[in-house]
């Protein structure tokens, strides 16, 4: 495939429509929403699905075509420094046109019947809208300026969204948390964008690369801006150590986590670095701490899911290690692997949450130790989770099967070996723990009932027999089933039509190794048979729930997140709050500018006076006494008026004479 | 020739000092009279210099209405009558306004006309006067006649009694 | 005989009368002056009709009479007016737009 990034014409120049319609509908829904029909969910589904026929378009025109169409205008320049409003559509951005608008459509309409009824359920449409808006803009963009506003905005929108039931303090305190997490990383994503400017004089992304290629820009500049950039993708990727978060972020509605903290926004990080992967790939250094970092995030990731209680819990560290898995796809230089990866995850990870939210709206709880034997109730949404399960374990012929080994194979071959054994490791605890997930929720008896398996007379469906979601909460899941089983097809090594589509500087292809294929499928198989094996016993009713816990102070520590975030909140958060906010209210906010403030009002006090003085003195003065002069000069010159025509007339006639006299002589 | 330019000084003589007469005395029908002869005097100039209707209608017109109209106002207006001061306050000025506007004028008039001398040869028909009158200065005649009709009325207006 | 002449005569009329407006006090005389100046004025004309040969002069003092007759009928009205309303003649009483 080429790529020239001319005149290739056609229904990718109107892309740009495509982040446009969803943004148009947040302020639509924003202002109009409560009076329509749908109360703001009709304006929000409208728009997504017809981005999402947008987008579909330009996928099939792109991996058709090949190429990239650029289009820009220039929205500001100081003399040489210009910034552009872009769009770039190469076949990297229009499947991702396909990924958030699929999922955030999807995940729309099953906010139908989860978010019935709830307190903001405009505002939510609205907000979901904005997300969706601001992160296509990300995906679109043309520059690092643009991409930069559209990251910063779907930060705000995550935050937003986390905490959309903030009557509760845990909720806002997660959303806080989030935000103030990628914001630390994000401080490095500008810095980063900066130094890429100065070392290469410009933003845009095309050209960014393409300066790299050519050896422009010093070495030392393009490892530093690239390290900096990737701290941005570690905060909003969730990559360790600043993956605290994303577990916290289950609080807000499990659509939200559908979308965002699975299938998109996390994916951002990815997205970035496979976007600009011209300026990764040429350091060496960068592509080292990559695979390093998003190793470590994958293990460690996975050790935390295997002891949550959570279902969202465990389906959040899962994402967390799948994001891993992605970087390191992108590490070791297979960009076509770790870009697949993010295809499929975003399909059975979207799936498993809708799933999970399915079953918390059933049973209440989102505790598993609550659950058990749904797979009576519930059969459709057992069914897709464990469609989504095996995919997300890698059983073949699933869709997870086809990337994760694919990222394995590469880390073998580029003899990333610290990458393979970590991938090997983490893909048996998946299969482990999503084994363990499923068999704690669907199999055995269900834990809440009465033994005799009857219905408690509690009034209402609240406390009744679980029963299935409606079908506006069944049929994304359906369709997201479907997709996590033949998502994978178009990458299997038979015909790898999806390498096919794409093409990333100094990346290579993995290559089917079949040994390792082979390794993967028994791991996840052992994977998934121990984590049955264990807890049989406690779905069916025997011995205690959680088995792990004879492991002792390594359980603990991991029920504790090894505690990371104790850490953070000890070492990092505690000062800041108490000690340096303190400091800077005391000194800078009460001392300084108030004093400035102070002065400046003093100043405008005196100014005052000064101008009363002057108006007074002055100009009334000139007012008064010319207002006095009239007066006395008037009390004077009356006395003319004689009322004596007599005398006028005689003054008229010695008027005359003179004047005459005056002409004459 | 000779007898029109005495009788030119005769009458010049008589229309000046009757002028005097007019602003100088105390009775107010004294001066109505003054100023008939005065008047009179000027026709006589008027027919002397060749406008004969114009002398002619000055004694019809002047000393005929005019001077009549003054003494029935003075008449009407007399009230308790006797000895009443007639002059005002500012005599003098007035005294000496009036030299200055004869210095003036007659300052004027010499400084233009002091050379030239006047021949009593003209004289002006008054059928030509008729024509001039009735072709050329139509428009001013019909004017002067609306005029006196307004006067009338308004004299009337002014004087009525209700 | 010098133009002059006449013309003097007519200035020494137009100075009485100046002086007669200014200095007397009874309206009536007040308005004998004042036809002493306009017919001052029609002297003036009919010499000057009679120096230039033109009937002008004429026709124009004519004019002038008429005129004249009018105003004297209208002054009179007044003058009788103010009789009424005051009981005085005098010009001097008439200080309503004094200071």
């Amino acid at each position: 495939m080429e790529l020239q990034a001319t005149a290739v014409t056609g229904i990718r120049e109107m892309a740009w429509l495509i982040p446009l319609l969803p943004l148009s509908a947040f302020f639509l829904i924003v202002f109009f929403g409560k009076k329509t029909p749908g109360k703001g969910a009709d304006i929000g589904i409208l728009a997504t699905g017809s981005a999402f026929v947008l987008g579909l378009l330009c996928f099939f025109d792109a991996i058709s075509k090949g190429g990239i169409v650029e289009k820009s205008l220039t929205w500001i320049s100081f003399g040489s420094l210009e910034l552009e409003l872009g769009i770039r559509v190469d076949s990297l951005a229009a499947m991702m046109f396909v990924v958030v608008c699929l999922v955030s459509l999807l995940m729309q309409v099953y906010s139908l019947g989860y978010m019935k009824g709830d307190v903001r359920y405009t505002w939510y449409f609205a907000a979901v809208n904005l997300f969706t808006g601001s992160m296509l803009n990300l995906v679109i963009a043309n520059n690092t300026v643009q991409l930069l506003v559209g990251w910063e905005l779907v930060g705000v929108c995550s935050y937003l969204l986390i905490g959309h039931w903030f009557e509760e303090k845990e909720n806002s305190d997660a959303a806080i948390k989030a935000f103030i997490t990628t914001r630390a990383g994000d401080l490095g994503f500008v810095i980063g964008v900066i130094v890429l400017f100065i070392g290469a004089h410009t933003f845009n992304i095309g050209e960014l690369q393409e300066h790299v290629a050519a050896g422009e820009v010093s070495s030392t500049v393009v490892t530093v801006g690239a390290l900096l950039l990737f701290s941005g993708a570690v905060g909003k990727s969730a990559q360790f150590p600043l993956h605290v978060w994303l577990p916290d972020a289950m609080a807000g509605p499990t659509p939200v986590s559908a979308l965002i903290h699975a299938a998109t926004m996390v994916t951002a990080g990815v997205y970035m670095v496979a976007r600009i992967f011209g300026v990764f790939s040429s350091s060496e250094l960068t592509m080292n701490v990559i695979a390093i970092v998003a190793s470590i995030t994958m293990l460690l990731a996975a050790v935390l899911a295997v002891v949550q209680r959570d279902i969202k819990k465990v389906l959040a560290y899962s994402t967390v290690s799948q994001l891993g898995y992605m970087m390191a796809g992108l590490a070791v230089g297979a960009a076509t692997a770790g870009v697949f990866h993010l295809w499929t995850h975003a399909f059975f990870k979207a799936l498993l949450f809708l799933g999970a939210g399915s079953v918390i709206h059933a049973v209440h709880s989102n505790d598993m130790f609550e659950m058990g034997g749904l797979r009576r109730f519930m059969p459709i949404t057992y069914a897709t989770f464990i469609i989504g399960s095996l995919a997300l374990a890698g059983v073949p012929p699933l869709a997870g099967f086809w990337s994760k080994d694919e990222i394995v194979a590469a880390s073998f071959q580029t003899g990333n070996t610290f990458v393979f054994i970590a991938a090997l490791i983490t893909a048996f605890l998946t299969a482990f723990y999503m084994a363990r997930a499923c068999a704690l929720t669907f199999f055995g008896r269900n834990r809440r009932l009465p033994v005799a398996g009857g219905a408690t007379d509690d009034g209402g469906h609240a406390h009744g027999v679980p029963h299935e979601s409606p079908p506006s909460m069944t049929w994304p899941l359906i369709i997201l089933g479907v997709l996590s089983v033949v998502g994978g097809l178009v990458g299997t090594p038979v015909r790898n039509v999806f390498a096919d589509w794409f093409h990333f500087e100094h990346a290579h292809h993995g290559e089917f190794v079949g040994w390792i294929a082979l390794l993967s499928i028994v791991i996840a198989f052992v994977g998934i048979a121990l984590g049955f094996r264990l807890y049989t016993s406690a779905v069916y009713g025997f011995g205690v729930l959680e088995p792990l816990e004879k492991l002792g102070p390594l359980y603990r520590a991991a029920v504790n997140r090894f505690y990371i975030d104790d850490f953070y909140m000890k070492v990092i958060i505690r000062p800041v709050q108490y000690q340096i906010s303190r400091f800077v209210y005391r000194f800078l906010d009460q001392k300084l500018i108030d004093g400035v403030v102070n002065a400046a009002a003093s100043g405008t006090v005196l100014t005052g006076r000064v101008t009363k003085a002057v108006d007074e003195g002055g100009v009334d003065g000139v007012v008064n006494g010319a207002g006095w002069i009239t007066d006395k000069l008037s009390f004077v010159l009356r006395k003319l008026q004689t009322g004596n025509v007599q005398g006028y007339a005689a003054g008229l006639f010695l008027g005359l004479v003179i004047l005459a006299a005056a002409l004459y002589f | 020739m000779l007898l029109r330019q005495a009788a030119f000084w005769i009458f010049a003589g008589l229309t000046a000092i009757a002028s005097l007469f007019v602003v100088t005395t105390r009775n107010v029908v004294h001066s109505a009279l003054g100023l008939a002869a005065a008047l009179v005097g000027a026709a006589a100039i008027f027919i002397l210099f060749g406008a004969e209707f114009i002398g002619l209608a000055q004694i019809l017109i002047y000393v005929g209405a005019v001077v009549v109209l003054f003494l029935f106002g003075i008449m009407l207006t007399s009230g308790t009558g006797g000895r009443t001061v007639v002059d005002n306050d500012r005599r003098w000025l007035a005294a000496l306004v009036s030299i200055g506007v004869f210095v003036v004028l007659a300052a004027g008039m010499i400084t233009a006309y002091g050379r030239q001398r006047l021949e009593f040869k003209v004289a002006f028909p008054i059928r030509e006067l008729g024509t001039e009158l009735f072709t050329n200065w139509i428009l001013p005649f019909e004017a002067v006649s609306i005029l006196l009709l307004a006067a009338l009325v308004g004299a009337i207006v002014l004087a009525r009694r209700d | 005989m010098p133009v002059v002449i006449p013309l003097l005569l007519s200035a020494f009329m137009f100075s009485c009368g100046v002086y007669g407006v200014l200095a007397r006090r009874n309206g009536v005389m007040l308005l004998i002056a004042v036809e002493l100046m306009i017919t001052a004025g029609n002297v003036n004309l009919i010499t000057f009709s009679q120096l230039l040969a033109d009937q002008i002069g004429n026709i124009v003092a004519l004019f002038i009479i008429a005129v004249t007759a009018a105003e004297v009928g209208i002054g009179i009205a007044i003058v009788m007016m103010l009789y009424r309303q005051r009981s005085t003649v005098a010009v001097d009483d008439l200080q309503l737009m004094k200071w």
